[in-house]
């Protein structure tokens, strides 16, 4: 029982710091570089894409185990993956809508925009290739999202800075920000030798 | 349908990557050697292509409210047609993009332009539209590639070249490993970029000097 837990927190680990979603992996560059003007709007799309991450792998899971591997449909995965993730979202949209206004006002415009985050199913995706269990896929896709959040929160935070410096005229906006995530991410090489136990 | 035009969109100033900024997590993260920016790249124009047409063909058929999700059903299908056509035919690629070849799928090149320019267009100029992006995107694949592979393991078109060790240009110990993992794509696309933005505001200008002298 031990060496699962011992296994549960390697994932968490690993996905909010060695393998960081965005910096190490390169999951949801695009949502990452677009929403990351403003350290606000950069929380909001964190937690948003770490909600709908965490329930997208578990209903993920399911589907591959009790629909996919059953009936022998592996190779659909992909197809049924982004299916299952564009309704959640849809779903969740609703739910937010009608249940609990406050959140869905703060999360509502990102919502949209999850659907083609690779974060989402790339963590699907991963789930399956690492043939993790169901626990360890939910683990893993929450984990994958607070390190979403982390890195997305940082660069914000860097990004209202840089904007405010001056630099060389062509490298201005997009390119000077893509520098920034790079020394970043050289910072979080620094986990890379980083072992729990 | 001026074809010219499109194709200098498609590879200047309309550059899926350079100009638009689309697509960026595959151009970050499978741009270490040649041999995966060409497979790349060959892969997303031949699904940016097919995916095109058939939107297109489509267009007047699929109502306007769940387009979205059609394209996406589309898109999902023809990704999945050439992931298990490289599983079986070129193994060492697909293994090297692993889980960007499903990726592919969420890359916003496809989904974009299905919505600007499939969905509005007929047929033949999609299919057009669709090589023109894909070569755009081909293009600076490659680009990305070789420089991060100089810098980062002194060789020249690992993968396919030299009996996939590539042709080495640095000597061993010098380059910058680095350069070849995150922190490298990064840096080098912020480079690419800024590159390409003072290339193109250069050429306007000499455009309009050029204009100037005439007049």
């Amino acid at each position: 029982m031990s060496a699962y837990v011992q296994s549960l927190l390697g994932i968490l680990l690993s996905a909010i710091l060695t393998e960081n979603f965005i910096l190490v992996k390169f999951y949801g560059i695009c949502p990452f570089m677009g929403v990351s003007k403003k350290t606000d709007t950069a929380i909001g799309m964190g937690m948003a894409v770490t909600f709908v991450m965490a329930i997208a792998s578990a209903a993920t899971w399911a589907v591959n185990n009790y629909i996919l591997v059953p009936l022998n449909l592996q190779y659909m995965q992909t197809v049924a993956f982004i299916l299952v993730i564009a309704s959640i979202v849809q779903v969740v949209e609703m739910f937010l809508k009608k249940a609990i206004p406050s959140l869905y006002q703060a999360l509502g415009i990102y919502l949209p925009l999850i659907t083609t985050n690779c974060a989402v199913l790339g963590a699907a995706l991963v789930n399956v290739q690492k043939d993790y269990d169901f626990l360890q896929s939910v683990v893993f896709g929450t984990c994958g999202g607070l390190g979403f959040t982390l890195a997305i929160v940082l660069f914000a935070s860097v990004r209202e800075r840089a904007d405010k410096s001056s630099c060389p005229e062509s490298f201005k906006g997009f390119p000077i920000a893509l520098i920034s995530a790079g020394l970043l991410a050289l910072s979080f090489m620094g986990f890379s030798g980083l072992k729990i136990f | 349908m001026n074809f010219k035009k499109q194709f200098h969109e498609g590879l200047l100033t309309k550059n899926p990557v350079l100009v638009q900024l689309l697509g960026m997590c595959s151009v970050l993260a499978i741009t270490t050697s040649l041999f995966n920016g060409i497979g790349m790249g060959l892969s997303v124009t031949i699904i940016l292509i097919c995916s095109n047409v058939l939107i297109s063909a489509l267009r007047k058929v699929i109502p306007s409210q769940i387009r979205i999700a059609a394209y996406i059903v589309i898109i999902a299908g023809f990704v999945t047609i050439v992931d298990l056509m490289l599983q079986a035919f070129v193994p060492a690629l697909s293994e090297s993009l692993g889980v960007f070849i499903p990726l592919i799928v969420v890359n916003c090149i496809i989904l974009g332009r299905a919505e600007a320019f499939a969905s509005k267009n007929g047929v033949l100029a999609s299919a057009v539209d669709g090589l023109c992006q894909g070569i755009g995107y081909t293009v600076a694949l490659c680009l990305m590639c070789i420089i991060r592979e100089l810098l980062g393991a002194g060789t020249f078109g690992g993968g396919i070249l030299n009996g996939g060790e590539g042709i080495r240009i640095i000597s061993e110990g010098i380059p910058a490993m680095h350069m070849v993992m995150p922190v490298g794509g990064f840096l080098t696309l912020g480079f690419v970029i800024a590159g390409s933005q003072w290339l193109m505001k250069r050429m306007e200008q000499k455009k309009k000097e050029k204009e100037a002298a005439e007049v």
